[in-house]
């Protein structure tokens, strides 16, 4: 067979892969604090004999988009959206340090503050505990403060301050769990300047314009690998009828 | 059958949801004590399909891997324990629960229901009632002939009796509260039941504990935000209809593969 058939089935293939990629943003287009997916073709040189006129194309995720979503207001005060660039630390279930945009905060039944999927939130000093509280307020540097329950307004205690940390872009990998971790695997160190807004809840980054025209064309690049290992049928169909004796 | 399928469908999925919880909050908004839920969204797992970092020669390695997402998916429907606005009705029987706190009724089955909808009646032997007919708990029991029912702030139920110069004290209501209210378990009929995650209940007189007070003649009403829910509908259905583009386009890949090949 035509060794064009194996480039195209390749470049069909991976069009197919990416457009996974793509419907996963766009499923995503509304989940708190969740960050594209970028992926991108790469060139790879079949080596072997004859000329080197043959590259496959393979998919990659070249990291994640870090364009801020928007923030839009909740008034629960709970939800807190960082403001700029910056991470909320959590303990991933495994018990390292991961990080996370999502700030759609809970109290649990034992009264620690998790996220939404039940990550501990980390403070200054490890996984933050919530009393029973009849008002709370998470101000803008990430420090919570309560008026305890059956206390009067003016006895405001602060319980703790999130772990807000702020490492360049390019270090964060997202995990196969969807939290962000450095790539060197070490716990990233808190950064004061980090501002966060509570009562405000940030959305998913997902541009949907961008993600659309993209699937449009990958479509129409799947459509052209499949036209081609279709004409590498035809030139192998029209060879076998030359040759045919009767 | 191909991934890029089932990520697109599990943002339909969840859209789906999402819709369901919207259509609920605005069906609930004229209901007494309701309070609002929203779907909370998570992304999938990822498959790690090539590793990052993976030794590309003994000296080198891939710079980059290929991560595929699978989707999204709901994972909490979370309530929203704001206060709602207390509309007055003038019904001596109707309470608003001032803060936080819930009455106690006590379910058919002999367990404790919770609820925030204040609106009592009263049952055929004088006992202080919800809509659906469930006793309040502590039971407070209105003698009959009462010409004027009186609940306090603190919750002391008295009444007036005919021929008497001075109101008698019949009872006296005690409010419920939870270290986590969102994890109550809505049951339907207003009511919440206590589940692992609300923690225990724990009873105490309104207004004191940090509990909200009683107000007689009022009832609360739902904390859901109309306009808010339109933009939450508007926005789940053009979600939606961009996962439903996603699934024809991948549909349409496939389909010019099979008929071309």
């Amino acid at each position: 067979m035509d060794r064009l058939v194996y480039v195209a089935m390749e470049g069909a293939k991976e069009s197919l892969r990416a457009q996974t990629a793509n419907n996963h943003n766009l499923a995503n287009a509304s989940t708190t604090g969740f960050r594209a997916d970028l992926s991108a073709f790469q060139t790879r040189d079949v080596a072997g004999a004859g000329l080197p006129s043959r590259a496959y194309a393979t998919d990659s995720s070249v990291g994640w988009d870090s364009a801020a979503g928007e923030l839009s207001a909740t008034g629960r005060d709970l939800d807190v959206a960082i403001k700029g660039a910056g991470w909320l630390a959590v303990q991933a279930p495994d018990g390292t340090e991961a990080y996370t945009r999502a700030g759609d905060l809970r109290v649990d039944p034992s009264g620690v503050l998790t996220t939404a999927n039940g990550n501990s939130v980390l403070g200054d000093a490890g996984p933050v505990a919530i009393p029973p509280h009849a008002s709370l307020m998470i101000g803008g540097d990430g420090s919570i403060s309560v008026v305890p329950l059956g206390q009067e307004a003016k006895t405001i205690s602060t319980v703790g301050r999130l772990k807000l940390v702020n490492p360049p872009a390019g270090d964060m990998v997202r995990g196969a769990d969807g939290l962000f971790r450095l790539a060197s695997g070490a716990p990233a160190s808190a950064d004061a300047s980090v501002r966060i807004v509570s009562g405000t809840l940030e959305s998913s980054n997902v541009n949907i314009a961008e993600t659309m025209t993209n699937m449009i064309e990958l479509a129409r690049n799947y459509d052209l690998q499949v036209k081609a290992i279709h004409t590498a049928e035809e030139n192998a169909a029209t060879s076998a009828k030359l040759l045919q004796t009767s | 059958m191909n991934p890029a399928l089932w990520a697109a469908k599990t943002g339909l999925d969840a859209q789906q949801t999402r819709m369901a919880v919207v259509s609920n909050n605005l069906a609930n908004v004229n209901t007494t004590g309701f309070k609002k839920s929203r779907a909370v969204f998570e992304d999938l797992l990822y498959q790690n399909v090539t590793q990052v970092g993976a030794a590309t020669s003994q000296n080198t390695q891939a710079a980059s891997g290929l991560e595929l997402g699978t989707g999204v998916r709901v994972v909490a429907t979370e309530k929203t324990y704001t206060q709602g606005n207390l509309s007055q009705t003038g019904n001596a029987m109707d309470l608003a629960i001032n803060g936080r706190g819930f009455f106690q009724v006590l379910l058919p089955d002999g367990t404790l229901g919770y609820t925030r909808a204040g609106d009592f009646q009263l049952n055929a032997s004088g006992q202080l009632v919800t809509s659906s007919g469930y006793t309040l708990q502590p039971a407070i029991s209105i003698p009959q002939g009462a010409q004027s029912v009186t609940i306090g702030n603190d919750g002391t139920v008295s009444v007036q009796l005919a021929g008497q110069s001075t109101p008698t004290t019949v009872g006296s209501l005690q409010l419920a509260d939870f270290v986590n209210p969102a994890g109550l378990q809505p049951r339907g009929e207003n009511l919440l039941t206590e589940s692992a995650a609300s923690g225990t209940a724990q009873t105490s007189n309104p207004g004191q504990n940090g509990l909200g007070t009683l107000l007689q003649g009022s009832v609360e009403s739902s904390n859901v935000n109309v306009v808010e829910e339109m933009v939450n509908m508007i926005e789940t259905q053009r979600a939606y209809e961009m996962n439903t583009k996603a699934i024809e386009t991948t549909d349409q890949m496939l389909q010019y593969l099979s008929s071309n090949l």
